[in-house]
């Protein structure tokens, strides 16, 4: 992968641009150069390899006259922790270089950085639509709470273009998706997408939290916003909250003003460990997206499953298109366990040795849960079947673990 | 299960308080007993505590150890070793070991008594012929620093176990996911794992992991007694970075592998020292004992006096200019400026540490990255 970018030195750098040959302080290298260097000094305080961790939660200023400078000058500088703080920055930097991004913004989790964009960007009267298959919470929250504010949304069928096109009028403001989705694994076709946005001058975003810019950078696709739950690949250690946005300066002006306000940023420590998660990250990747496809290949060939939803594979609606879109496709395998009732399916998961039982995924460790348990337990039975949530649905999140592993223990946990 | 299932999964078992997914950060430094004189676990964290015991036993296991001791650097581990021996006792090293540990063995241990005798640890026997009744430990590097030499474990085992002696293996350049010496017939192995075990230049630690049992139980009593052991912050961080041993391994090994290719071939350059090279007077031992993975350092020679070598270390973009190694970014250093500095003219001399020399560790970036960046610097110096 070439595309990626490296910022030598993030204070004077020019934003990248597709449509122009890359400005002279940006350099194209590999994408793990990428993740190692990007964002970062190239010579930082003490000399150190690393960036401190910088806990301040204010910053001083010299005397009156910098403080006024600061205001009249629009210096790039810290000021209050709520604002923004140095290890933010840096990995901001390196999360919107490593998206093809002009600009991002981080949040304390991938919910907060959502909510941060919705309420920034839409007003009482707006209208957005959104596929069906988004993150049930992203859904819950436009549905239930942005309706308090007088926001309207549409639910289209994950997909459906012609539908998403339908419900599209003079008030919408933003068409949404996740792709892949979670936990079909449905793979959006981002070039029909963007065309949507653009043909009724209407902003797009993807969630591309299953995805991440190793597999696909949805901003050179034309989509206005790209949002992660970094706490999942991104993070890769299950052991941080996250959450970003990336898009143009321009468009996430008013974001990143809405934040100071909101206070959803998040904290130097966890930045320090996303920065340091991040530099294995194209290596991390490139073994979810092997595990992914090897789990997803066994599992399909068992006769015990009766069907598996991962993009890699040819039975897959989407894999046309996440063939023609994307680099891999990660490590989140969704299957059916055939003739199963929910009791049946949760004695697979009990059986398991190697992936824990929780919810998540993008870690090293592997993970596996049953949705109609972990996710919709609380709902109908028609609305769990409205949402395709079977009883015999497995949710896996494969790690990084040697597959050969990860197989033997399936099998013997299929076959107990 | 296999290496890197393990390194991810064994010591890191759920929190049985929480069910948390990842070890929790414990900086307790001391915790309540279930009564006077009845003592629970854990009592105070320089004795043991449950973040540090995680990592303990999850490098135990890498390692094929009965045992090991989380240190708060690679020198209080080789330390710790070393305090096994009492005035009168008598150690065996290889030449080409680290400077730190020549330091110690000259300016240290000698204080206690104990006396050392170097010789060149990719020849066996000149380890014999240094062998003395008082012998009590063969200490050499799995592969030295920084002339790269690979010596024959077993062989050397056999010497020391037939004098009596503990052999003792310096295994920071060959992590286990490469190497493991405790199963070619050593005692001890250590690692300063700040480097490969690490592998995130932010973590400063150390190990000893230990075959037997009993060893184990008297290095630990040693740690205890002396106190240098690793903070709970670090061993969280160093427990996070072996997760990913196995993977950056694989990748830096192999761009180590073009890097060096690549210098061999490169006018400017007289010498490149590499165990993965055919060229590397020990390539054969090394594909023995490490398939073909062959770590990630490299040592080469350029045509040019220290001034010039100087510059090619100054002038690279991506490869920063610092001691230390075995992280994602990669370094480049002048060991005769600085990690061999405490070498005296004489030793310097001896071991091969030349004015020309350069060592560089392959971090993760993209290997094409690396080789430019290199070429630019090298072209500079002419």
């Amino acid at each position: 992968m070439e595309n990626a970018i490296i910022v030598e030195n993030p204070s004077t750098a020019e934003p990248h641009r597709q449509d122009a040959s890359p400005p002279s302080k940006v350099k194209r290298v590999g994408f793990s150069t990428t993740s190692v260097h990007a964002g970062e000094a190239r010579r930082k305080p003490s000399d150190a390899i690393t960036d401190s961790i910088c806990c301040s939660s204010t910053f001083t200023f010299e005397s009156t006259q910098s403080i006024i400078d600061y205001i009249q000058q629009k210096q790039d500088r810290e000021e209050y922790g709520r604002y923004g703080n140095p290890n933010e920055k840096v990995v901001e930097r390196k999360l919107a270089a490593l998206d093809s991004a002009e600009d991002a913004i981080i949040y304390s989790s991938g919910m907060a950085a959502i909510v941060g964009l919705l309420i920034a960007k839409l007003s009482a009267g707006d209208e957005i639509v959104i596929f069906d298959q988004c993150y049930h919470r992203s859904r819950e929250f436009c549905a239930k709470h942005l309706s308090r504010f007088g926001i309207v949304t549409h639910q289209v069928e994950t997909g459906n273009y012609n539908a998403m096109d339908a419900a599209i009028n003079n008030r919408t403001k933003l068409l949404i998706s996740e792709s892949p989705t979670n936990p079909h694994l449905s793979v959006i076709d981002l070039e029909q997408f963007v065309d949507l946005g653009k043909t009724h001058q209407v902003e797009t975003l993807i969630d591309a939290t299953l995805a991440t810019p190793y597999n696909i950078r949805p901003i050179e696709f034309g989509v206005d916003y790209v949002w992660h739950s970094a706490t999942k690949y991104m993070g890769g250690h299950n052991d941080l909250l996250a959450g970003v946005i990336c898009g143009s300066k321009e468009k996430l002006e008013c974001v990143r003003k809405m934040r100071g306000i909101l206070g959803g940023i998040n904290s130097p420590h966890n930045m320090y460990l996303l920065e340091r998660g991040l530099k294995t990250f194209a290596l991390r990747m490139e073994r979810h997206n092997e595990n992914g496809q090897r789990v997803a290949e066994f599992l399909e060939a068992h006769p015990r499953v009766e069907k598996v939803y991962y993009p890699g594979l040819k039975s897959h609606p989407s894999h046309e298109v996440a063939k023609r879109t994307m680099k891999g496709f990660g490590g989140l395998i969704t299957f059916l366990v055939r003739n199963a009732d929910w009791k049946q399916t949760a004695a697979i998961i009990d059986a398991c040795t190697i992936p824990k039982i929780a919810p998540s995924l993008g870690g090293v460790e592997s993970l596996i849960e049953q949705p109609y348990v972990m996710s919709y337990f609380d709902y109908s039975p028609e609305d769990r079947k409205r949402f395709g949530i079977s009883d015999n649905m497995i949710r896996m999140a494969c790690g990084i673990e040697d597959s050969a592993d990860l197989i033997a223990d399936l099998k013997q946990a299929l076959e107990a | 299960m296999k290496f890197r299932t393990r390194a991810i999964h064994v010591g890191s078992e759920p929190d049985p308080a929480t069910g948390a997914v990842v070890t929790p950060i414990h900086l307790a430094t001391t915790f309540i007993q279930p009564g006077a004189g009845v003592w629970g676990q854990f009592d105070y964290s320089r004795s043991g505590s449950p973040t540090r015991a995680a990592v303990e036993r999850t490098l135990a296991d890498l390692e094929g150890a009965a045992g090991a001791l989380a240190f708060s650097s690679g020198m209080a581990a080789t330390h710790c070793a070393s305090m096994l021996f009492k005035s009168g006792d008598h150690i065996v090293a290889g030449c080409d070991i680290y400077g730190g540990t020549y330091r110690l063995l000259h300016k240290i241990c000698n204080r206690s008594g104990v006396a050392v005798t170097l010789a060149p640890a990719e020849d066996a026997a000149q380890i014999e012929a240094a062998m003395q009744p008082n012998t009590k430990m063969v200490w050499v590097e799995s592969i030295g620093n920084p002339m790269m030499t690979i010596p024959d474990l077993p062989a050397i085992a056999e010497i020391a176990h037939r004098h009596g002696a503990l052999l003792g293996v310096d295994s920071t350049f060959a992590p286990p996911a490469i190497l493991r010496p405790l199963e070619l017939g050593a005692d001890i192995v250590m690692h300063s794992a700040t480097k490969y075990l690490g592998g995130h230049s932010d973590c400063l630690s150390g190990v000893l992991a230990v075959r037997d049992i009993a060893l184990h139980k008297e290095l630990y009593f040693i740690q205890n007694a002396t106190g240098g052991v690793l903070g709970a912050l670090e061993s969280f961080l160093l427990q996070r970075g072996i997760k990913t041993l196995e993977l950056r391994m694989r990748e830096q090994c192999q761009s180590a592998l073009a890097i060096s290719q690549w210098l061999e071939q490169h006018p400017k350059v007289t010498r490149v020292l590499y165990p993965g090279l055919v060229s590397h007077p020990n390539h054969e031992r090394a594909k023995k004992f490490m398939g073909n993975q062959f770590g990630a350092m490299i040592s080469f020679e350029i045509d040019g006096n220290l001034e010039k070598t100087k510059i090619v270390c100054q002038s690279t973009k991506l490869f920063g200019l610092a001691v230390s190694l075995g992280a994602v970014e990669s370094l480049i250093e002048q060991p005769a400026s600085m990690s061999h500095a405490s070498y005296d003219a004489q030793a310097k001399a001896k071991f091969g540490i030349t004015d020309s020399l350069i060592r560089i560790s392959v971090g993760l970036e993209d290997p094409t990255d690396l080789i430019a960046d290199l070429d630019q610097a090298i072209c500079r110096s002419i």
